[in-house]
């Protein structure tokens, strides 16, 4: 662990070594919520719900996954330079060193600059929980601090997962962006406005739907229209834990294609 | 033994077009059953031409890959399998790539390091010290490592390998694109490290003095197996390596026939340009220089030592 502190120290260190930069960055980060957050007002400027849920609730959506995927961003967003490590040897240089190969890939970078994001997403989210119509009770108060822990659980599986592409083909980051940024995008909205393949490829395959939209029904106290039993509304923090397994097996099978073992 | 190899064969499947949409999948040995072994404290050149396999063994041998067949121990255990108990006991250098932080000062990967080995501070801190000293590395201590030159790195590269004091050093042609002076440097430097800690040393190198300097021992390797087990004068004497001399004279010369200890090999330019071959045991490039002043007024001169490449193809040649 010593080490690994020592790795995510030096790293903040080097960003903070650049103060221009950064503030540029963390600002481009705030600024980028907020036209995503624009998307979500403007379509509330032509109708009064979206997927039977109203402005205050979608926000909570919004808000719930822009903090989730956030921290997943700042603390393992970085391993999408798999290829690059790869290509450059610099991975090669991680397996010669008495640590764990994820553990370094994970600690080759922390973004700080993410902060914005979730500086910016925690507001959204502490304004749209007051305004959404919210029959509050400790389960519930308990459920809104570890849904963004969830969220960021599973969203840094997916990005361990689809980054073990570099292992296998050289060009393949494309696909695994479609599903990093692309659940990201799906996951702060009602997932009743898509269609049944969507909906269950981003609940059972990639568990995005964990992340904002379930929890919220939870937090309504509404069950899915689309029939899912309820108490899968308060499973986040397990799925995500399931959802990090099964990221890890897929990283071991990607690691052992690398060195050969496998195939 | 630190290092055992058996019967080592590593085997890569390269596709390629045949065709608009047909592709081939063959299937390259680039390691084709390799068997030596090391002792500690031996210094080993692996030498061999570009993709004789050199740097897949040594992959192999730190943990980077698995073998298709055959098995390898260094330092007793088995390489991929127990790779992080391996690398507290090894050094490796890659000379084409960096193990150093390129965003950090040079002094912050050693610190690093230092951690990653989970080594007190009390531990490396004299070693670092030992080795800043002996390569000069002071006055760059504190510059990022991406504004260093490479001799400078190379030093920087060498020091992080030896932090942690590993029984078995592996270097990945370490003098490659570095100047005489950081050559000669960093070949003393090895030396007095095996002197003083009887290090074992691997070292692959297209640079013949290296072996020269370093190495009591050489494997030469050829389409993935071992084509030379010896010292170096056993395979000079087998292959017979030669020095070349090329003078430029003032003005056309005859044939330089009868310098001793030499076989004129080429006359250029009606005899303004003549190459002189010779062997290190017959005589000296000084001796041949006056000998051949002492014929024709000389212009220029210069010395060609042989080639790895032309040794290890003289021995296929046999």
């Amino acid at each position: 662990m010593q080490a690994y502190h020592a790795l995510v120290r030096s790293r903040v260190a080097a960003q903070a070594s650049y103060r221009a930069s950064f503030g540029i960055e963390l600002g481009t980060q705030v600024l980028l919520v907020l036209i995503e957050f624009v998307e979500v007002y403007v379509v509330f400027h032509q109708v009064d719900s979206l997927g039977g849920f109203d402005f205050a609730e979608v926000a909570v959506m919004y808000g719930l996954s822009a903090v989730g995927f956030g921290m997943a961003d700042m603390v393992v967003g970085h391993v999408d330079r798999l290829p690059f490590y790869v290509r450059t040897g610099t991975f090669d240089a991680f397996l010669l060193r008495p640590l764990s190969a994820l553990g370094q890939l994970v600690t080759s970078d922390f973004s700080l600059r993410r902060l914005g994001r979730i500086g910016s997403g925690v507001v959204v989210l502490v304004i749209a929980l007051a305004a959404a119509d919210i029959d509050w009770t400790p389960a519930r108060a308990l459920l809104v601090l570890v849904t963004p822990v969830a969220g960021g659980i599973i969203f840094g599986a997916v990005f361990v997962a689809t980054c073990t592409i570099g292992f296998h083909v050289v060009e393949g980051m494309e696909f695994a962006n479609a599903l990093t940024y692309g659940g990201n995008y799906l996951s702060s909205f009602p997932f009743t406005i898509f269609g049944t393949f969507i909906r269950r490829f981003f609940t059972f395959v990639v568990p995005a739907a964990f992340v904002a939209y379930l929890p919220t029904l939870a937090l309504l106290g509404r069950s899915d229209p689309a029939g899912l039993p309820t108490w899968l509304s308060w499973s986040a923090l397990p799925v995500s834990l399931l959802a990090a397994a099964a990221a890890w097996w897929i990283w071991r099978l990607g690691l052992r294609h690398y060195v050969g073992a496998g195939s | 033994m630190i290092i055992e190899v058996t019967d080592l064969r590593r085997e890569f499947v390269v596709r390629r077009r045949a065709g608009r949409l047909r592709r081939t999948r063959d299937v390259v040995a680039a390691v084709d059953g390799v068997t030596f072994g090391i002792a500690p404290g031996e210094c080993v050149g692996y030498i061999g031409a570009n993709g004789a396999g050199k740097s897949t063994t040594i992959k192999m041998l730190t943990g980077i890959l698995v073998p298709t067949s055959g098995t390898v121990r260094v330092c007793g255990l088995e390489p991929v399998r127990e790779r992080t108990t391996l690398a507290r006991r090894i050094g490796v250098v890659f000379g084409q790539r960096s193990q150093l932080w390129w965003d950090l000062p040079l002094r912050d990967s050693f610190r690093l390091l230092g951690a990653i080995h989970r080594l007190p501070v009390s531990m490396w801190q004299p070693r670092l010290d030992e080795c800043v000293q002996l390569l000069e590395m002071e006055p760059f201590l504190d510059t990022p490592v991406r504004q260093l030159s490479l001799g400078q790195r190379m030093r920087g590269e060498v020091t992080a390998a030896l932090l942690h004091s590993p029984e078995l050093l592996v270097l990945d042609e370490p003098t490659i694109g570095l100047d005489l002076l950081s050559k000669e440097r960093l070949r003393a430097f090895l030396v007095r490290e095996r002197a003083e800690r009887g290090t074992t040393v691997l070292l692959t190198t297209h640079d013949l003095p290296d072996i020269e300097r370093l190495c009591d021992r050489i494997l030469v390797v050829d389409h993935g197996r071992v084509a030379f087990d010896g010292d170096l004068p056993g395979l000079v004497a087998r292959v017979g390596a030669e020095r070349v001399l090329v003078v430029d004279l003032a003005e056309p010369g005859p044939p330089l026939t009868d310098v001793p200890g030499t076989t004129l090999r080429a006359v250029e330019a009606d005899g303004l340009r003549q190459h002189l071959a010779f062997r290190k045991e017959d005589t000296t490039a000084a001796a041949v220089v006056a000998a051949v002043s002492a014929r024709v007024e000389l212009r220029d001169l210069a010395v060609h030592e042989p080639a790895i490449e032309d040794v290890v193809r003289r021995l296929y040649l046999e």
